[in-house]
């Protein structure tokens, strides 16, 4: 079973390249930063410099170096993406979970909750618990971006779990005496863990968006340096008017990359796990 | 029916409850003391100054009374409309500010929105199945969806404002015209709205176009679709009824996208220095304006609110499994 998804997910060209685009990513976010002894802000050479061998993307008006900037906000994107993806998909497996499996008033009052953050505008609820916090970190961003996510993770595992729940392995280890965490654990998670990942990816792209913006918006961290707050300073001291392509294009390049290689290998996952999908 | 739209507007007083709750709480609950960061805005620097100042805006946060009474003021005083006062446009009551905002934010949102799923929805049905329509549809769309929306508005506004020089970049019209009927006005007005315009839709339309393509995907795969063919039915008729069946999640995809939508105008708007809600969330954020802030905050809750319930009604006209109680959506 293992080595037939194996299979597939190699030739499977969706995966293979969003996999590739990542793993780059991934690899300049981790190694980047180790070829400057400067940091991402520091003021290290002429202001406004195109693109050229010593600075590669070039440096922003006050004569910081947008590739250093750019390798450390790849880090900083990743970081955001991965612990606020993991969070909201904790809390969404844990509510869809309960709720599709328990059933009856808890899935009523689950339901409900999940139905109450689903409608509030994530972003905007984002804009007034940071606006008043004063010292704001890529770790806070991300727990209450994942605190805000996870609806409709919820809901799509909890309709999951209903499918589950009543099939006659899981009666069996009811009738057994197993306990419920355990059932849940063992009996149904398993059975969809290729949904979970999905899920999990989705969340993690969904997340760099929203960090993307909170950042813009000028409520990214108050230290250091991310994708999005390179674009709110691009924006801030009018890169766009004194045609500085280079300190507003790489990082938005950046994203685009990153949530757009995710979405793609979702739907590359999609099929290896789907035969239905598979390309005819 | 009855017992859907209960069920609904149930949902939505809570959530308008909590939006209010989370909207009280979160100034007095958070690490921080909004009265202080005001009064070192102030920069202030006699101590009987700051002392006097520090008892006016406590009495005006009320921030004396005990907790309940607190609680319940803020819900009398939103009942009356009263949302504090602008600090950032001294005098003037923060429910003018937004009232005057919204308008440019309609104006963008609801034409994208509506344009972007007609078009997105048509686009991808017309895509799915159809050999090199598909294969290009299909990247395009996810770097578009991928893309922020702020990005996409600061490369349409570089290229197409700043260097081809067709577009203006900043406002809502041009800085030497009145607030008139007149032609040259709104000739303005509908240059200034085109490039956010433009980013919003783009992005949105990318997104809807790759749903409906992999839903017609899903339902020509279909008994009925098979059932259809195998009648001898044209591929137009069968592609009509996918269409139709395929149409009921984007509705509901519709209202799950509204934050995400809303989220998109707010940034564009201050890519183009927009005159909308985006654009005051911003100027409230740099003049630590929490009134203006927070009411904004409700306004746009209020506004989500009332677009879901407008799709759920939608909903109810397209799903004929909704009017008899037959289930369909949840």
């Amino acid at each position: 079973m293992r080595n037939e998804a194996l299979h597939f997910a190699l030739r499977n060209r969706k995966l293979v390249v969003g996999t590739v685009v990542i793993a780059v990513f991934l690899v300049a976010g981790l190694a980047g930063p180790l070829m400057f002894d400067h940091g991402p802000n520091d003021y290290v050479g002429p202001a406004m410099a195109p693109p050229s061998g010593e600075f590669w993307f070039g440096t922003t008006t006050f004569g910081q170096d947008v590739f250093a900037q750019f390798v450390y906000g790849l880090r900083a994107t990743f970081l955001v993406g991965v612990l606020g993806g993991v969070l909201a998909a904790a809390v969404g497996m844990v509510v869809g979970f309960v709720a599709g499996y328990r059933g009856g008033w808890v899935d009523e009052l689950l339901n409900m909750l999940t139905n109450i953050v689903l409608v509030l505008p994530a972003l905007v609820v984002l804009l007034i618990i940071n606006a008043y916090l004063g010292v704001r970190s890529i770790g806070v961003q991300a727990l209450f971006i994942g605190l805000t996510s996870w609806p409709w993770a919820a809901r799509a595992i909890r309709a999951q779990t209903f499918s589950l729940r009543s099939r006659d392995f899981v009666d069996l280890a009811r009738l057994s005496g197993v306990r419920t965490p355990k059932i849940i654990l063992r009996e149904i998670a398993p059975n969809m863990s290729s949904y979970l990942f999905l899920t999990f990816i989705l969340l993690f792209g969904s997340a760099i968006l929203v960090a993307a913006s909170l950042d813009f918006i000028g409520l990214g961290p108050t230290q250091g340096v991310s994708l999005g707050l390179m674009l709110n300073n691009a924006a801030r001291w009018s890169a766009l008017q004194l045609g500085l392509w280079w300190w507003f294009i790489p990082p938005g390049a950046g994203i685009t990359a990153i949530v757009g290689a995710l979405y793609v290998m979702n739907v590359g996952l999609d099929e290896v796990f789907n035969p239905k999908l598979r390309e005819m | 029916m009855r017992r859907y739209f209960g069920r609904k507007l149930l949902i939505y007083g809570l959530t308008f409850f909590v939006a209010v709750t989370i909207n009280w709480m979160i100034p007095r609950f958070m690490p921080g003391d909004p009265v202080q960061s005001m009064l070192s805005r102030a920069n202030v620097a006699q101590p009987a100054a700051v002392e006097a100042m520090r008892a006016h805006y406590t009495a005006m946060f009320g921030l004396d009374l005990p907790l309940w009474q607190q609680y319940l003021n803020f819900w009398g005083s939103l009942l009356k409309g009263d949302l504090g006062i602008s600090i950032w446009l001294f005098p003037t009551p923060v429910s003018d500010v937004i009232v005057r905002a919204v308008p440019y934010t309609l104006g963008l949102l609801i034409p994208s929105i509506l344009l972007s799923w007609f078009a997105g929805n048509r686009f991808g049905a017309f895509a799915a199945r159809r050999k090199w329509l598909d294969n290009s549809v299909l990247p395009i769309g996810y770097v578009l969806t991928a893309t922020p929306y702020m990005w996409l508005a600061i490369l349409l506004a570089w290229a197409l404002g700043i260097v081809a020089g067709i577009f203006p970049v900043a406002g809502a019209y041009g800085f030497d015209l009145q607030a008139s009927w007149s032609w040259t006005f709104l000739g303005s007005l509908a240059q200034h709205w085109f490039l956010p315009f433009a980013s919003l839709f783009l992005v949105a339309f990318g997104g809807w176009a790759i749903g409906m393509r992999n839903m017609i995907i899903y339902e020509l795969e279909a008994d009925y679709v098979n059932y259809l063919r195998a009648l001898g039915a044209p591929t137009r008729l069968v592609r009509r009824y996918a269409f139709r069946n395929a149409i009921l999640p984007q509705v509901t995809g519709l209202a799950l996208q509204l934050g995400v939508l809303v989220a998109g105008a707010l940034v564009t708007e201050i890519v183009f220095s927009y005159p909308g809600l985006g654009h005051l969330i911003l100027q409230a954020i740099q003049n630590q304006d929490f009134f203006l802030l927070q009411g904004t905050f409700l306004f746009i809750v209020i506004g989500v609110l009332i677009a879901n319930f407008i799709i759920d009604v939608a909903y109810v006209l397209v799903d004929p499994r909704t009017r008899t109680g037959m289930g369909g959506a949840a």
